[in-house]
């Protein structure tokens, strides 16, 4: 009985995580021929593929850097300083995390794009005849990484000097460690997992990143973008050689942030008093801090302040002004009355409203496995649940698309691509880690003896989980929640490769009207998804 | 034992290379409280827990009435339970947490049951309080008052009073033992204090490596112990070295006898294990020899530490009878001997 639904669980998992990843690379090793190493050996000896590999390594290297270098000095801010707006600005400067990934993108082109604001500005003032830059290529891309990505590491960091007690500090301080070796001996080695975590997210991140290259791209090509051309030239074989490699390089990276980081969190060994903010008195230095803080805050809203502000701007309405001239609600208009305008909204909702509560239900049943039952596959079912985020979501999706392309029922494929499920079922399969891992968290959290008490009281087992299970860790549920279906409501990378017209999501509608030259249009939908997102967060975080 | 009402027959459960329950078996007559007293690791939480159902043995039976209870899931057993922690839910007020296991009842039967227990635990009129708002005591007596509601068969607690301070734990530990009484409920209690054991308890099991090392009543275990550890760990006492003598005394050193209320097994001739308890020893003109080290005041009494030849007996005699430095002579009125158990 018990042995039973831990095997349901690993079957249903290597069916859906493991199954269209190895048919993945077992296809690439095939062509019309047979089983051959030919194409993947062709991979390497083609420069463009070679170079895409490369670049896709360096930019996701350099992003992990750039973001740290602005996440981790700010979370040091924030968590030792005091000044005027600290409990605000702390707030305000998680924002990145509403923006959609294609929607800060294009938040980006209007801003800071060759047509956008501030080269309008510049341009104004020094009278130049055209704008002084391009926003394309590697440092492009790089800004927008940063911009989204120095988040995990200034939640992380933060997290982690939550954590740390303060008489770990004050006992460095009663050795007669001076500051700064207290910081590098202490503090650091202390928060290393954290570091390490965010790193390895960032790293990822960047690795599967595709909205920021495909958009600002240009010449300068990452595997991402490759795969996703490929799939959409049609030429399925190169696609999935593509797809191998970039697996291949993810899992390198995985294991080696993995081995830097180490597994053990060291920084709640003891329970005790958080280290307090120190506040700054010298008036001087009290105004400086506040004044970068507002300043950095202005900089972290100025993509959504301008994406707003586009989203008034009716068609052709915006050529050579600095701002644009006239303004009109007409787009939310539009969006709202045109059935095949409100059409993609309400796809990217129910798509992704249905993805989260079946990735809520999988991350209940498997936390149920993991924490309650501690069945003997647990740590199976765990790495099982981790796999999709060790692949880049572009890879996902070719996987996905390639496994449900074929009518083979009796190896459990279906024909679904093209179809309605395909779209809610990506979402599903991406957001398994997210949820999963929130949940079986929030459930290892839980004192077990409270199911135990409900057993002894003679609940049943749907009762104990209803009546005590569930209520207990509905704040993780939520928060699980939140995040699954912001990812699942702005995808774009998986929806590119699997949607179909009746199913296109918000983000391919963005695509479109970018396309068409419809800039607000395409802001109005990007306002429309960072509200959403929003109030997705702000129910998730809901205590 | 006559009519036995549970019954626990050759229990045995394994983690790993550790035996946690080692062939157990325990008669409790109806109405009767059982106290499972041991060390911690001692395997007392283990065969609570094997009661409760929420593990299986490896071998072994649990019957109630003569049925076998041993394949039933918790929920099938109405067995009630008390957690150490509590284990009250968080979410639900105090008397929806007594409601929990009433859900066969009908609103207005559960609400008059709930009334009625929460009535016997001294808490009428908590009903609506959140549980965290009540303090520690009134927290164990939901979490009893829980555990009841349902009219449960049996009723098991974890060290139920742990959790309370001192000056609340022997108030409890009195309420506690007057509504068990007054319910008449089969009730098995883990604790690791022999006080609580025997303040509690009818019958007491004391628990060593996961056996049973004897069961008694509190004046058959504390005067008739069954083995060195017994005699060790309900009450206190001394052990040291001897040899048993022909005529029933026991030789603790050279010229020292002492009067010996042999053990099973132990033969004239043979090493033994010699136990004494403090009331028994007292300050002489002879017997062993030896320096007072420490004294521990309790009242009008005292306990002396005394070094003889580098182990350490324990001598309760009055206040002003010696002090520290002083050389003593040590003379027992009674010794329980055991064969020697190795090291």
């Amino acid at each position: 009985m018990k042995r039973r639904t831990g095997l349901i669980l690993v079957g249903f998992l290597l069916w859906i995580v493991v199954y269209p990843i190895a048919i993945v690379i077992l296809e690439s090793f095939r062509d019309a021929e047979g089983w051959t190493v030919t194409p993947l050996i062709g991979f390497v000896r083609e420069p463009s593929e070679w170079s895409a590999l490369w670049n896709s390594v360096w930019i996701s290297l350099a992003s992990v850097v750039s973001a740290a270098v602005v996440g981790i000095p700010l979370a040091f801010v924030f968590e030792k300083l005091e000044f005027p707006g600290r409990r605000i600005l702390g707030a305000l400067v998680a924002l990145p995390a509403v923006l959609p990934p294609l929607v800060g993108v294009i938040a980006f082109l209007f801003l800071y794009g060759e047509s956008g604001f501030v080269a309008r500005i510049i341009t104004e003032v020094l009278d130049l005849d055209e704008s002084p830059w391009r926003l394309r290529g590697a440092g492009a891309i790089l800004l927008v990484h940063s911009y989204s990505m120095y988040v995990y590491f200034y939640l992380f960091t933060r997290a982690g000097l939550a954590k740390i007690d303060s008489s770990m500090t004050e006992a460095a301080q009663s050795l007669g460690s001076p500051g700064f070796s207290i910081f590098r001996r202490v503090t650091l080695p202390l928060l290393k997992p954290q570091l390490g975590a965010a790193a390895l997210l960032a790293f990822m991140t960047s690795l599967g990143s595709f909205s920021a290259p495909y958009i600002f791209g240009g010449g300068f090509r990452v595997m991402t973008t490759r795969i996703v051309t490929s799939k959409l030239n049609g030429d399925m074989p190169a696609a999935l050689i593509e797809a191998t490699w970039l697996a291949a390089v993810a899992l390198l990276g995985l294991v080696m942030f993995r081995r830097f980081s180490g597994s053990r969190s060291v920084a709640v060994m003891s329970k005790g008093m958080a280290a307090r903010a120190a506040t700054i008195r010298q008036p001087m230095a009290r105004w400086g801090a506040t004044t970068i803080g507002w300043l950095f805050a202005a900089f972290l809203l100025l993509p959504h302040i301008t994406l707003v502000l586009v989203s008034f701007v009716p068609l052709n309405g915006w050529s050579t002004e600095i701002l644009p001239s006239s303004y009109t609600i007409a787009n939310y208009i539009t969006l709202l009355h045109e059935p095949e305008r409100l059409r993609p909204l309400w796809n990217s909702i129910w798509m992704a409203g249905v993805s989260t509560i079946l990735v809520l239900t999988l991350s209940l049943w498997a936390a149920r496995e993991i924490v309650q039952r501690k069945v003997r596959l647990r740590g199976t079912i765990e790495s099982l649940l981790n796999v999709p985020w060790a692949v880049p979501g572009t890879v996902l999706a070719v996987a996905l698309a390639t496994m449900f392309s074929v009518s083979a029922p009796w190896v459990g494929r279906w024909v679904l691509v093209g179809t309605v499920v395909i779209l809610p079922l990506a979402y599903f399969v991406r957001n398994i880690p997210v949820a999963c891992g929130a949940v079986v968290a929030g459930l290892r959290q839980i004192d077990p003896s409270l199911s135990e008490a409900a057993a002894s009281l003679g609940a049943s087992k749907m009762r104990t989980l209803w009546r005590v299970t569930v209520p207990l860790i509905r704040p993780a549920l939520l928060a699980g929640g939140a995040l699954a279906f912001v990812t699942a409501a702005g995808d774009f990378v998986t929806s590119v490769v699997l949607y179909t017209f009746e199913t296109r999501p918000v983000s391919i509608e963005i695509l479109g009207a970018l396309r068409a030259y419809d800039l607000g249009m395409a802001a109005a939908y990007g306002v429309v998804l960072m509200f959403v997102s929003a109030a997705a967060m702000v129910v998730g975080t809901r205590r | 034992m006559q009519g036995s009402y549970l019954k626990v027959d050759g229990l045995t459960k394994r983690f790993g290379d550790h035996v946690a329950a080692n062939d157990i078996s325990l008669n409790i007559s109806r109405g009767e409280v059982l106290a499972l007293l041991g060390p911690s690791g001692s395997g007392k939480t283990t065969m609570l827990r094997l009661l409760a159902g929420f593990e299986q043995p490896d071998s072994g039976s649990i019957l109630l009435d003569g049925i076998d209870l041993t394949q039933l899931r918790p929920a099938e057993r109405r067995f009630g339970m008390v957690f150490q922690h509590y284990a009250l839910f968080p979410h639900l007020t105090a008397g929806e947490n007594v409601a929990f296991g009433l859900s066969d009842l009908s609103d207005k039967d559960a609400a008059r049951r709930v009334a009625e227990v929460m009535d016997l635990v001294d808490l009428a009129g908590f009903q609506h309080r959140e549980v965290s708002s009540l303090s520690g005591g009134q927290q164990q007596r939901i979490a009893v008052a829980r555990a009841l509601a349902p009219n449960p068969r049996v009723l098991l607690l974890d060290e139920p009073l742990s959790n309370l301070d001192p000056t609340l734990r022997e108030k409890t530990r009195t309420e506690l033992r007057t509504a068990l009484k007054e319910i008449g409920i089969t009730t098995i209690f883990v604790t690791h204090e022999q006080e609580e054991a025997f303040a509690l308890g009818d019958v007491v099991a004391v628990l060593r490596e996961g056996k049973v090392e004897q069961i008694g009543a509190a004046p058959e275990l504390y005067e008739n112990p069954a083995n060195k550890f017994v005699a060790t760990f309900v009450g206190r006492a001394s052990s040291l070295d001897g040899t048993m003598l022909e005529n029933g005394r026991v030789k603790v050193g050279e010229g020292v006898e002492w009067e010996s209320r042999p053990a099973a097994g132990v033969v004239s001739g043979a090493a033994v294990d010699v136990v004494v308890r403090p009331e028994h020893l007292s300050f002489g003109e002879t017997g062993l020899a030896g320096v007072i080290r420490s004294v521990r005041y309790n009242g009008a009494r005292a306990y002396f530490t005394v070094d003889v030849s580098g182990e350490n007996l324990e001598v309760e005699s009055s206040v002003h009878s010696a002090s520290v430095g002083d050389s003593v002579r040590v003379s027992a009125s009674q010794a329980y001997t055991f064969v020697k158990q190795p090291a």
